[in-house]
């Protein structure tokens, strides 16, 4: 408990997924906050890659977490012009109502 | 407690608590705001695992960038936060039990199986090099042609974020250049003919015009 091991920081990560999880399960008709969540499941998976990277002194995880950044930058700012456009057609960004594909 | 036990604990718990008020949080504005809160803290356990160079990366590009950009476009939507939240509560029980769960799940095979409590001595002999220049002569060694991918990646998003977003204004007066330069002399000015000199019009009858004069 006192001295920190890899298990706290796994831990620590393992909690922020699951408010993410649940953050995705109450927000689901909330667009933006979905996106919201994604990151954050993105920083819980990061936080693993860093602490195991840490631990077991292999420096080839945190590349793998610059990469991650890298697709998640490119995600979130994809997601939010898709957001945009939504916004500009259908008036609101309600998940529910995404359903103009449907024939 | 070390000094390190305790602010691992004090940034956990801040990161944590952030993470939670940016699901809940009623006003998307906020959500982004404590969503800002969480990454700094991330962003500082990471400087706990000597991951200098992501740390700051995290901060710059994650706090500079990417939730700037959420900023704005929270900003520039009016979202009606009343028909957002409608049943929100609805679904608090199924996800407070997935959540739970995923939790102690994880929490419990990782506490009992990951017992290690110091990041293995360096081989004797080695040089010590920071992490930042580490890291680098990795990604320009080993991760040469991954990283061009990642930033084709990068200008592939930017692309297609403007394309996607770029609306054209009705009223816009703007000209296009191409057009513009393969203009021809024919399609701007039209030569007519005709002769120099023209016959003077055959001389209208006076009779009947002088009388129209004088009723106006």
């Amino acid at each position: 408990m006192m001295t920190l091991t890899l298990g706290h920081y796994l831990s620590l990560g393992a909690m922020l997924f699951a408010l993410a999880v649940i953050g995705i399960f109450l927000n689901r008709k909330n667009l933006i906050v979905l996106l919201m969540a994604i990151e954050l499941m993105l920083l819980a998976v990061n936080m693993n890659f860093v602490a195991f990277s840490h631990y077991l002194g292999d420096m080839h995880g945190q590349v793998f977490v610059f990469f991650i950044l890298t697709v998640a930058a490119a995600e979130s700012a994809i997601g939010l012009a898709i957001l945009v456009l939504l916004f500009r057609n259908k008036n609101n960004i309600n998940v529910d109502e995404l359903n103009s594909l449907k024939g | 407690m070390d000094v390190k036990t305790g602010f691992f604990y004090l940034f956990s718990v801040v990161l944590l608590f952030a993470a939670f008020r940016v699901v809940t949080a009623r006003n998307p504005v906020h959500a982004v705001l404590f969503l800002m809160l969480a990454f700094s803290q991330a962003s500082a356990v990471w400087f706990l695992l000597n991951a200098e160079f992501l740390a700051i990366l995290l901060v710059l590009v994650y706090l500079g960038a990417v939730m700037v950009l959420f900023l704005f476009v929270v900003m520039m939507l009016d979202i009606g936060i009343d028909t957002v939240r409608k049943g929100f509560w609805k679904n608090f029980p199924l996800a407070a039990t997935l959540g739970a769960i995923v939790a102690l799940e994880m929490a419990a095979v990782l506490l009992s199986g990951f017992r290690l409590t110091e990041a293995p001595a360096m081989a004797p002999g080695a040089v010590p090099v920071d992490n930042a220049k580490a890291l680098g002569i990795l990604l320009y060694t080993e991760y040469l042609m991954p990283i061009q991918i990642a930033a084709a990646i990068l200008l592939v998003a930017m692309i297609a974020a403007i394309a996607l977003t770029l609306r054209e204004r009705k009223d816009s007066k703007a000209i296009d250049p191409s057009i513009q330069v393969r203009v021809r002399a024919a399609d701007r000015m039209q030569v007519v003919k005709m002769a120099a000199t023209q016959a003077a019009p055959a001389p209208v009858a006076q009779t009947d015009a002088a009388p129209a004069e004088v009723k106006k």
